[in-house]
């Protein structure tokens, strides 16, 4: 008995822990005074400022652009390249299974000062400046091994003698894959797009270094703010933040807890975090 | 099924956009442009031994070991409560722990500005107390409460997924042989976790040690770990050649360390090397 209650004082405490700076900045976003500590009355203008703010709008139409973009053209190059590996030969497969795992295990500001030398280099002899596109394709490049690391375990699962019977019944080969791998894999193919999407949004470190002056995204905008010190639009930027993803989640919660009982709350844990070896090591430990 | 080739465009992408700037990073490491040309030199990799770099390493270590360390011993009793009889059918502690995770990165760290601030609620609170004001932002301590903070739920997810996965009719099966509740934890709970503490220990010090978003907001302008380091020499010192080279020094120690903790990390499969 002693222990059950202290187990649910501990977990309240740790939730306090983990809820306090969100409850704050909520608070805040609602506080007519611009300074802390001091709250001088409720007012909406925070929230009025952040949606006549242009920079803001253009962040965030680079962070969702950026993001759909790279996550599509990662899950078609990567669901592709899973499906040429799990046919390699093992010395070739070795080889492309550690690369595959470079970038995941590399340090992020890593993997963004070697894609920054590289687009300079680019620079140098064509007029493809930082920006946009080179954000881009720092993306998409972060995003395939995860796409790549969700659909070979569902491959794995594959029977081949399905595919083989769809051959035998006279399909092409590239009809068999489309009928019968690829819905097989589906589930796969799912969960690396969704996670290469939720790292897409969150990225900071790699889209910091691989986009040219006036480029921005939501993460690059947010730091440049909070360097500039503490702005209450900032408050209300997370809340309005935060209270999408609570709804996302709900939706998603509900909708997979109708499907399959629980289980899929552990794969939103591991799609959800922004930092990409540990949620993958995780996730494939459990998997 | 011969379709070997669907992994082509994946190996070009993967020649030019992974291969390619590593070989970059590597080429301005062990280089240096002076008026005659591109040279060989080895001066970068000899300046990171200097004392005022080789400090920077040691703090940054040193802060990830702190960091990890106070994860491992707050989120492992989470872990465990998290998984045992009374919560484990009840996903909805589970969902409200990670529910933080998915908000911006920088956004929480931002949040614990406003609340480490001078004036900050928390100070209010302790005022209102007659208690002396923490003040801590701008110092190691805030850097580590913003490690610790964001790094907590990558310690105690997979502690919980391995937990999860026992079979719990052992923790009973000791119980009727007369174990306690602390005798079942330490011969029990704590030796079948082991591999959930490895990658957790993995999953908080490899960001730790690499953060440079962290410490340039929580520890201040001036704070140096090795991310702002290589931050710094890129995009305000402008020295290309120490920076790779700092970077490279970087990517070695994660490998190595990577390598070492897979010694424990039975379930990993693919990349043999890392």
């Amino acid at each position: 008995m002693v222990t059950r209650i202290s187990k649910k004082i501990y977990l309240y405490l740790i939730f306090l822990f983990l809820y306090a700076p969100i409850i704050i900045l909520v608070i805040y976003s609602f506080n007519e005074s611009k300074s802390r500590g001091v709250w001088s009355g409720f007012t909406l203008k925070w929230y009025r400022e952040l949606f006549n703010d242009r920079e803001i709008a253009s962040a965030l139409y680079n962070t969702v652009a950026i993001a759909v973009l790279s996550s599509i053209i990662a899950t078609i190059i990567g669901t592709a390249a899973a499906l040429g590996i799990y046919n390699m030969k093992k010395f070739a497969k070795t080889i492309i299974m550690n690369l595959t795992y470079l970038p995941v295990l590399n340090p992020d500001i890593v993997t963004g000062v070697s894609l920054m030398l590289l687009f300079v280099f680019i620079k140098s002899f064509t007029n493809i400046g930082l920006g946009f596109f080179t954000m881009l394709l720092a993306h998409i490049t972060f995003n395939i091994p995860y796409v790549i690391l969700s659909v070979l375990p569902k491959l794995r699962q594959f029977d081949k003698h399905i595919y083989e019977a769809a051959l035998d019944l006279g399909s092409t080969p590239f009809y068999a894959i489309s009928k019968v791998v690829i819905p097989e894999i589906a589930p796969g193919i799912v969960t690396g797009f969704l996670l290469a999407f939720t790292l897409s949004i969150d990225d900071f470190v790699i889209s910091f270094f691989t986009t040219g002056s006036g480029v921005s995204n939501l993460s690059i905008y947010i730091y440049s703010m909070a360097r500039r010190g503490i702005n209450p639009k900032i408050n209300a930027l997370s809340t309005l933040m935060f209270t999408t993803v609570l709804i996302l989640l709900l939706i998603i919660n509900k909708r997979t807890s109708k499907n399959e009982a629980g289980n899929s709350n552990i794969n939103l844990i591991k799609s959800s975090n922004n930092n990409k070896n540990k949620n993958l090591k995780g996730g494939y430990n459990a998997a | 099924m011969k379709k070997n080739w669907f992994v082509y465009p994946y190996i070009v992408w993967m020649i030019i956009f992974i291969v390619a700037p590593l070989l970059l990073l590597l080429f301005y490491s062990f280089t240096t442009t002076t008026d005659e040309g591109i040279k060989f030199t080895l001066e970068h990799l000899r300046r990171l031994w200097d004392p005022i770099y080789f400090s920077v390493f040691l703090r940054s270590i040193n802060l990830a070991l702190i960091s990890t360390a106070i994860c491992l011993l707050i989120g492992y009793p989470v872990a465990v409560i998290l998984a045992s009889k009374e919560y484990s059918s009840n996903k909805i502690m589970t969902l409200l722990f990670v529910i933080p995770m998915w908000m911006n990165f920088l956004l929480r760290t931002y949040a614990w500005m406003t609340l480490l601030e001078k004036n900050s609620p928390i100070n209010v609170i302790l005022n209102l107390l007659h208690l002396p004001p923490l003040q801590i932002l701008y110092t190691d301590k805030a850097v580590v409460l913003g490690m610790v903070y964001n790094f907590l739920p990558f310690m105690v997810l997979p502690i919980y997924s391995v937990l999860m996965k026992m079979d719990k009719s052992i923790i009973e099966a000791a119980e009727d042989l007369g174990g306690n509740y602390f005798v079942v934890l330490r011969k029990i709970i704590i030796p079948l976790s082991v591999p959930g503490i490895m990658s957790g220990i993995t999953m908080v010090f490899m960001p730790a040690v690499t953060t440079f978003i962290i410490s340039r907001l929580l520890g201040g302008g001036h704070y140096m770990l090795i991310g702002n380091l290589i931050e710094q020499q890129f995009l305000v010192a402008g020295d290309w050649n120490f920076g790779s080279a700092i970077s490279f020094a970087l990517m070695i120690i994660i490998l190595i360390s990577m390598s070492i903790m897979h010694k424990y990390d039975k379930e990993y499969e693919g990349g043999a090397i890392w």
